[in-house]
């Protein structure tokens, strides 16, 4: 087990470090002679609107407030949609125009509260989450203050974005437990319909305020609102007929998982699976909803679908599941992972070949300190998976390295892929303790690579914010900050990532994104891209600095010069690359350059 | 690597005002709150914070016990977790009474005082022990500490469940975002716990 976090060489590092004060749009620039020096993270000033700032290999594009009405109220999820970013806050959404990234421009706020509004599209349509008990189907802000009412939301919300100055409510798709996150995904088999998969632990509600609800023990009662998520089915032409069509039970049978980090006792545990109930029944008399309490996770928090690769990964209570979603409508559990250092699985993000997965543990639900000096790196961190023929397996964990105070709410949270070729390279949003890019090619040993963090909201007690969470969309790194607004930042080049490999993630376009439904990264044919392969060659010392200079040199030279002998040329190193993969130590990556330069000559 | 002091002044700073930061959507004063920012809390929701105050004090007590009672060493890395996570929930709850105004229990032990019908009185939290359990269980060690912990704990945590549970029942609670957010996630993370606790419990019922 490697704790990432640990490790010298990232916290005395030569980055570039930059403090500011905060402001708005803005240029930064990046000292030429900066000094390996203390964490910059550590000892920021305190303030909302004038927090210090430590920033490295990083620059900050933008940083705009909420509108009134929106500011001072949680800032929650993105989705992106064209050069839109939708950003839900606890009292509704706003949608902002962030084609130019260092000038985001409200295009719509809507007032429309609901916790805590995650907000996912598809195509014309978004959908909205609402847990919280003040949600209203007719959008007022005075809450529901009936324990029972039938003005309550709690599920998911259907927006027709089709026009975005002027998003149209279409209507609700109630849910037991109401709609903590859900995640969109498509069925590429049915082109009428899109699915979303609700989750949340919140409480069951009341048959009263929705009939069917039932807060009760799954084994005694099948239509139990516990333990499974619900499949909603949203008819494209009639989204406003969405409904649940499927309970899927995916945590049936959820018994005997080996969790990881603990002193193992496989005699007593073997003796304990033995039994006839598994060794899960309860040690104690038995009293209503006693069972269910201790049966295991009774809703996911969060589920991250990967379609390309026909997976998903489920983040709920204290497992981290792998689901198989081949059948859209039938999610099936096919792994379940477990980790005494993990308190709450919450979210999930697989690498671009589907080969790891990284889960994080939101403990403390993202409202606690869990960043300080005290707090162990493994706790409130990633864990890091590979995927074995269909098995978990654990590698290490990573948490940001810089210690955080007492006054700032820090947690592993939301972030996703940056679409660097060859490598898997994410942002991740840790709430106060800032913006972390991090590298996790080698599972055993991630490391982070760029970073951004602002002193605590208040200096006196603790206030919420920081980011919930941050996104590479198209180019710009786009970060929900809770109680600052929209934070834009681009990333830089450094000792950990070259300005190609940048430029090369920089072609990858969606038209659009919800970090949940992981799309597949695919390169298209670029002089960037086979040049990030180089650079990485060089990094990795499996190429020779001659070969490097030639192969540099030929690919500058093609791409100056006219297309006929360009493709003979291309063609040619192509070949000559492959067949140095062979004996290269990173043949793989040759592969990839031979492959990158290959299709360079089939294009130009 | 060597170190270039020289280079330290690189370390710019930036002072903006903050009165130059027109954004696109926003305008510098400050709104009147709206929506889920004016949401009242009500008495339940005061006294669920309250009283969670005192039960969570009681399992920081318990789970402090766990390096100097022997507990096996799956039992002392929980019994530290929940050290650590309900201390900082004590805060958290403490905070945001004081800011709502409300008396601010320190975070003792026992029993909660509370008035009903104009009397006060001693009340002890669901699932909390009593002043007997305390004492059975401050008398163990090695396994039996494990199973007596683990036995109360559970019930203790069913506890703070039970209040969650009453809470949003009660009319009007739960509107306030802070209360929604915490009591959600109390119960979300002691369903876990009592989970791993069942675990742990049968493996140590299964040796025997």
């Amino acid at each position: 087990m490697s704790l990432a976090s640990r490790s010298p060489r990232r916290v005395l590092r030569a980055a570039a470090l930059l403090a500011l004060t905060a402001g708005c749009a803005r240029n930064t620039q990046t000292p030429p002679n900066a000094a390996p020096v203390r964490d910059q993270r550590v000892g920021l000033k305190a303030g909302l609107r004038d927090a210090g700032e430590a920033i490295s290999n990083l620059g900050m594009m933008s940083t705009t407030m909420s509108p009134p009405g929106f500011a001072g109220v949680t800032n929650s999820d993105l989705a992106f949609s064209g050069k839109y970013a939708i950003q839900g806050n606890y009292n509704g959404f706003m949608i902002w125009d962030i084609s130019n990234p260092s000038r985001p421009s409200l295009v719509k706020s809507y007032l429309c509260p609901a916790s805590q509004s995650d907000v996912s599209v598809y195509k014309n349509l978004m959908f909205v989450s609402a847990e919280g008990l003040t949600g209203r189907t007719d959008c007022g802000t005075q809450g529901v203050q009936d324990s029972v009412s039938t003005v309550r939301v709690r599920g998911i919300r259907v927006f027709d974005i089709t026009d975005m100055t002027n998003p149209k409510y279409v209507g609700n798709v109630q849910t037991c437990r109401g709609s903590h996150t859900h995640t969109v995904v498509e069925d590429p088999k049915d082109r009428e319909n899109v699915y979303v998969y609700i989750s949340g632990s919140a409480g069951v509600r009341s048959p009263t305020e929705l009939p069917g609800c039932a807060n009760s023990n799954p084994d005694n009662d099948p239509s139990s609102s516990l333990f499974r998520i619900e499949v909603i089915q949203v008819p494209l032409a009639r989204p406003q007929d969405a409904k649940v069509i499927n309970t899927a039970r995916i945590f049936e049978g959820l018994t005997g998982v080996t969790r990881h980090a603990d002193p193992v006792d496989s005699a007593a545990a073997a003796r304990a699976a033995a039994r006839p109930d598994g060794g899960a029944a309860p040690a104690r008399p038995a009293r209503a909803g006693a069972n269910m309490r201790g049966g295991g996770p009774t809703q996911c928090h969060d589920i991250t679908v990967y379609p390309a690769v026909g997976l998903a990964g489920g983040a709920c209570g204290g497992y981290g599941l792998l689901l198989d979603i081949s059948d859209v409508k039938n999610p099936v559990r096919i792994d379940a992972a477990a980790d005494s250092n993990f308190a709450f699985w919450h979210s999930a993000t697989f690498n671009n070949d589907g080969t790891k997965i990284l889960f994080s543990d939101e403990w403390g639900g993202g409202t606690q300190p869990r960043c300080r000096a005290t707090d162990k790196p493994e706790w409130g961190a990633d864990a890091i998976f590979t995927i074995e023929n269909r098995k978990l397996k654990f590698h290490s964990y990573y948490k940001i390295p810089a210690p955080q105070t007492a006054l700032e709410n820090c947690v592993a949270h939301n972030g996703s892929l940056i679409p660097i070729p060859g490598r898997d390279v994410m942002v991740q949003g840790w709430y106060q303790g800032g913006i972390s890019v991090f590298d996790w090619s080698n599972p055993a040993k991630p490391f982070e690579m760029a970073y951004h963090d602002r002193g605590p909201v208040d200096g006196t007690k603790a206030v919420s914010g920081g980011s919930w969470s941050v996104y590479w969309y198209n180019g710009a790194i786009v970060s929900s900050e809770i109680a600052r607004g929209l934070d834009v930042f681009e990333l830089k080049p450094s000792e950990f990532i070259s300005q190609n490999e940048i430029d090369a993630a920089k072609t990858v376009h969606f038209s659009e994104l919800n970090a949940q439904g992981q799309p597949k990264m695919v390169w298209p044919p670029s002089f960037a891209l086979a040049r990030a392969y180089v650079d990485q060659l060089e990094r990795s010392k499996c190429m020779s600095a001659d070969r490097i200079a030639s192969v540099r040199s030929t690919l500058s030279a093609t791409e100056k010069g006219n297309s006929a002998s360009r493709q003979t040329t291309l063609n040619a190193l192509s070949t000559q690359l492959a067949g140095e993969a062979a004996s290269s130590c990173d043949a793989d990556r040759m592969r990839k350059l031979a492959d990158a330069v290959k299709n360079l000559s089939v294009t130009s | 690597m060597p170190l270039h002091f020289r280079a330290l002044p690189a370390v710019v700073l930036l002072a903006l005002s903050a009165t130059g930061c027109a954004s696109a959507g926003g305008r510098a004063s400050p709104a009147a709150p709206v929506g889920i920012a004016a949401m009242k809390h009500t008495p339940a929701d005061a006294q669920f914070m309250s009283g969670m105050i005192h039960h969570h004090a009681q399992a920081v007590l318990i789970a402090k016990w766990a390096p100097t009672h022997g507990a096996g060493a799956d039992l002392q890395r929980f019994a530290e977790r929940v050290v650590v996570a309900q201390a900082d929930e004590i805060v958290t709850m403490q905070s945001w009474l004081r800011d709502k105004g409300e008396p601010v229990p320190d975070a003792t032990p026992g029993p909660m005082r509370m008035k009903m019908a104009g009397i006060e009185h001693d009340m002890l939290m669901p699932g909390m022990l009593t002043e007997a359990d305390l004492k059975q269980l401050d008398a163990a060690r090695g396994v039996a500490f494990d199973t007596l912990f683990l036995t109360f704990m559970i019930r203790h945590h069913e506890g703070a469940l039970d209040m969650v549970e009453t809470l949003f029942a009660a009319a009007g609670a739960g509107q306030d975002e802070t209360v929604f957010r915490f009591a959600s996630d109390v119960f979300a993370d002691q369903t876990t716990e009592i989970r791993v606790m069942q675990q742990m419990l049968d493996a140590r019922h299964a040796k025997r």
